[in-house]
């Protein structure tokens, strides 16, 4: 039955769709067309290049191609030690949270909070607890014995291990409410078979919990991936980029070689090489977690 | 799997809990210190002498660092924008779910696919977009660009798809209209959805960072997140009035958050698992 006309689901879709097209299609596709120009937005000619802008980014003899790479490598070594942790403690927190206890619910509550606050808020206040003189954190280890101070934003490796613990404080919770939700769509005759069958709890997170999870595990390392990779917020914030330029992410080059220094056919050049890795990098874990079935 | 927890258990339910809240106290806490206890050490606990210097230097100065009316922009942008999102959303969410069209598989892959596709792609010529616009600086590049994203529409779509068609039908039979039906029994019937998405969006408005920063430029016209750079940067060792701008920008997103903390749970649950 057909209560509309052949227009109508065009109407519908019309208003999203002028969005889309104008906001996303649209930019997608300009976007291309300047990364193959000379686009300084500050200048009145720009001149086609061809695929001058991304030749520059694989020559190391080109300006562009050292900061960029760089970031990405900071990118890289973000996303390689903090995804981890964002794909195994979240699933630890809904392993426990989906027990039957009093107060789960409001548990539940207070470990996504962090959540809802935006990465200025989280920034800021760990940019203080991190402090090396007078941050809390450090206060706390000195009453544990330590005598010197630890420069959480200024030295190396402790500014990865501050930016990916703050992380991990913020986002762990969002992840863990994925998992939940897929913990409680596994039937509990899984359960009950697998124990009459003599399963302990180990057997049963190995033999029931994991497979049933295995949809939900892919999306969630998916997009932890691909939030890991837009990583700029923490680093603005808290180590400023540093220490040096160590913890300078791939989106701070973008942005700033784009908005700051206004030379937008590099910055696009460079943002569609780091969306062509983060596809094959998606990709690759797409078909490995797939195939392992 | 009925066994009651454990001392264990609850040690480690209570751990964690501090882990959580311990560093948004702490943030509280700081905004009443002053300059100086703030940098003692080692640090006090409570305030020993509190003063409310912090929150009478960020939310009087006016001119300066007008941190009331970065949370009155941020407000009216997040609302507005959150309101686009859901009409623009739940009307192509119900023509997805409910009705047949030739390119219907084509522009749902086409909507799914950006889904994947980061952000930081759109950046520099969404920003030469809003300079064409002559949106640098308004409101505008705040509430309308953000509504083209790809999670309300999926987010509205899946809710669709679980509601009885017989609802539809009956109102069909009746002799109703495409709109009549979508706004007479579809929406009421989504009510649940349209909170969530509504206040999904709100947060991901209200809490957005890195574009306010680059298309904002008057001090009067930033939102929350971006005013708190410029507070950074205009305040760098003076951690007191540092926490009380973070404080401000947070406390009415958790108080929101309190009162409508299932619908944000349960929102994102629902858009995971189902991905």
């Amino acid at each position: 039955m057909r209560g509309y006309g052949r227009a109508t689901p065009y109407l519908f879709l019309a208003p999203y769709l002028v969005l889309f097209g104008l906001f996303v299609i649209g930019p997608a596709l300009f976007g291309f067309w300047m990364s193959l120009h000379d686009w300084d937005f500050q200048l009145p000619g720009k001149p086609f290049t061809g695929l001058q802008n991304y030749k520059d980014l694989f020559d190391p003899l080109s300006t562009t191609s050292e900061p960029f790479w760089h970031g990405m490598r900071a990118t890289a070594i973000f996303t390689v030690a903090s995804v981890p942790f964002l794909v195994a403690l979240p699933l630890g927190l809904a392993v426990l949270l989906n027990r039957r206890f009093p107060g789960r619910t409001f548990f539940r509550a207070v470990y996504f909070a962090p959540y809802v606050l935006g990465v200025a808020v989280v920034g800021l206040m760990f940019r203080y607890i991190l402090d090396t003189s007078f941050g809390v954190l450090n206060a706390g280890l000195r009453l544990l014995g330590r005598d010197s101070d630890i420069g959480w934003t200024t030295s190396m490796p402790w500014a990865w291990i501050a930016l990916v613990g703050m992380t991990v404080w913020w986002t762990v919770g969002f992840n863990a409410v994925i998992y939940l939700a897929g913990l409680q769509d596994i039937p509990a005759e899984q359960y009950e078979a697998a124990q009459l069958d003599g399963a302990g709890a180990w057997q049963r997170f190995v033999h029931v919990t994991m497979p049933g999870l295995k949809p939900v595990f892919v999306f969630v390392v998916t997009m932890t991936v691909l939030a890991s990779a837009n990583m700029f917020g923490q680093s603005v914030l808290v180590t400023q980029g540093g220490p040096g330029d160590s913890t300078r992410t791939a989106l701070m080059v973008i942005a700033d070689t784009g908005l700051s220094q206004f030379r937008m056919g590099q910055a696009t050049a460079m943002s569609y090489v780091l969306a062509v890795c983060l596809a094959v990098v998606s990709l690759v874990n797409f078909v490995l977690l797939r195939e392992k079935k | 799997m009925k066994r009651r927890p454990s001392v264990g258990f609850w040690v480690l339910v209570i751990a964690l809990t501090v882990v959580f809240v311990a560093p948004l106290v702490w943030m509280g806490i700081t905004s009443f210190k002053s300059v100086g206890e703030s940098q003692q050490t080692p640090p006090t606990i409570w305030p020993e002498d509190p003063t409310g210097r912090a929150y009478g230097e960020i939310l009087t100065t006016g001119g300066q660092n007008p941190v009331l009316r970065w949370a009155i922009n941020s407000f009216v942008a997040a609302t507005l924008h959150a309101g686009l999102v859901v009409l623009v959303a739940s009307m192509a969410g119900y023509a997805l779910a409910r009705m047949e069209f030739r390119f219907k598989k084509a522009i749902f892959g086409l909507i799914m696919a950006t889904l994947f596709v980061p952000g930081f792609v759109f950046l520099m010529p969404n920003y030469l977009l809003m300079d064409n616009l002559g949106w640098l600086d308004t409101l505008w590049a705040l509430v309308v660009p953000g509504a083209a994203g790809a999670f309300g529409v999926f987010f509205m779509r899946q809710f669709f798809l679980a509601i009885p068609r017989e609802l539809e039908e009956v109102a069909m039979i009746d002799g109703a209209n495409a709109w009549t039906v979508f706004t007479r029994i579809i929406l009421p019937n989504a009510k649940p959805a349209l909170a969530t998405l509504t206040v999904l969006s709100f947060l991901a408005n209200w809490n957005d960072f890195i574009w306010p920063l680059y298309v904002l430029f008057s001090p009067e016209r930033l939102t929350l997140p971006a005013g708190l750079k410029l507070l950074q940067g205009a305040y760098t060792t003076d951690y007191p009035v540092i926490m009380t701008g973070a404080t401000v920008a947070s406390v009415p997103v958790l108080i929101l958050y309190i009162f409508v903390q299932r619908y944000v749970i349960e929102g994102v649950a629902r858009s995971g698992i189902k991905g």
